[in-house]
């Protein structure tokens, strides 16, 4: 049997890397895991006061660096970053 | 909308390709940049193409007012931030006739009065170097992928994009053409 498993990793930035206290997270999720899949084990590891953070109206989310509406599916070796609202000039 | 973001291969410009006649050179780096430098380096590259230039400086204003120096603190997603940039400048090029496009973006911490942003625009003529240059700042601010911090005497806060950023951004589909190539009539001064 091969190892089917989904290693993801997450990427926070600006005020959520200092709300989740991470830059990164590398996650090994379940077969056929999903951002809500994701979801629940941030939940798990960084506490509810994150996760909410993470879910605020104002953030977007990108995977593998395009930006993407949740839900969506996860594959192997996927990057997935939370995004907060930017700025730039 | 169908000009945004599409393909782009790289980070820097959109490769070689011989139907593309706008090169363009998107830079995120902590060094400092110099204009003199970009602007003799463009009009080397064009020789007597261009017929106008316009290029855009933007500068660390002083954020702690009267109090002690602050710090602005730019971070990015390396790759994405780059795309992002490209994706902007791809829809100046579909709307308006330019030669060239160079963006530079600093990252790191920057204090009062350093240089944080250069957009240079060259076209055959003032209209669309002007409108593009303004145009792609317009985007930069509220779309490129920054985040700043700023820390002064009253502690750090992330800085977000204002109403009139937004207004701004907003007031550039309005007068949006259909298709590229013209300098749309809000170009015109």
């Amino acid at each position: 049997m091969t190892n089917s498993a989904v290693r993801v990793e997450v990427r926070f930035f600006a005020s959520l890397r200092e709300a989740t206290g991470c830059p990164a997270l590398a996650l090994e999720l379940p077969a056929g895991a999903d951002f809500a899949a994701l979801c629940a084990v941030l939940a798990d590891r960084l506490g509810p006061a994150a996760l909410e953070a993470l879910t605020a109206g104002n953030v977007r989310v990108a995977r593998n660096q395009t930006l993407a509406t949740p839900p969506f599916a996860l594959a192997d070796g996927d990057e997935v970053a939370f995004l907060p609202p930017v700025t730039g000039g | 909308m169908s000009g945004a973001g599409q393909p782009l291969g790289g980070t820097d410009a959109r490769g070689p390709g011989a139907a593309d006649p706008c090169p363009v050179c998107v830079r995120v780096e902590t060094a400092d940049f110099s204009v003199a430098d970009e602007y003799r380096s463009v009009r080397e590259r064009l020789g007597g193409r261009a017929g106008a230039i316009a290029t855009f400086v933007g500068l660390v204003r002083d954020l702690a007012g009267d109090g002690p120096v602050g710090v602005l603190e730019l971070e990015h997603y390396p790759g994405m931030t780059e795309r992002s940039i490209a994706a902007i400048v791809d829809q100046a090029v579909a709307r308006w006739p330019l030669l060239d496009v160079v963006v530079i973006h600093r990252v790191g911490a920057l204090h009062p009065t350093e240089q944080i942003v250069y957009v240079q625009v060259a076209s055959g003529h003032r209209a669309a170097a002007f409108a593009a240059c303004e145009f792609i700042m317009d985007y930069l601010k509220t779309e490129a992928v920054f985040w700043k911090r700023e820390s002064g005497p009253a502690g750090q806060r992330w800085i977000e994009s204002t109403g009139e950023d937004r207004a701004r951004l907003a007031s550039w589909s309005n007068d949006a053409p259909a298709d590229g190539g013209h300098a749309p009539t809000g170009a015109q001064r």
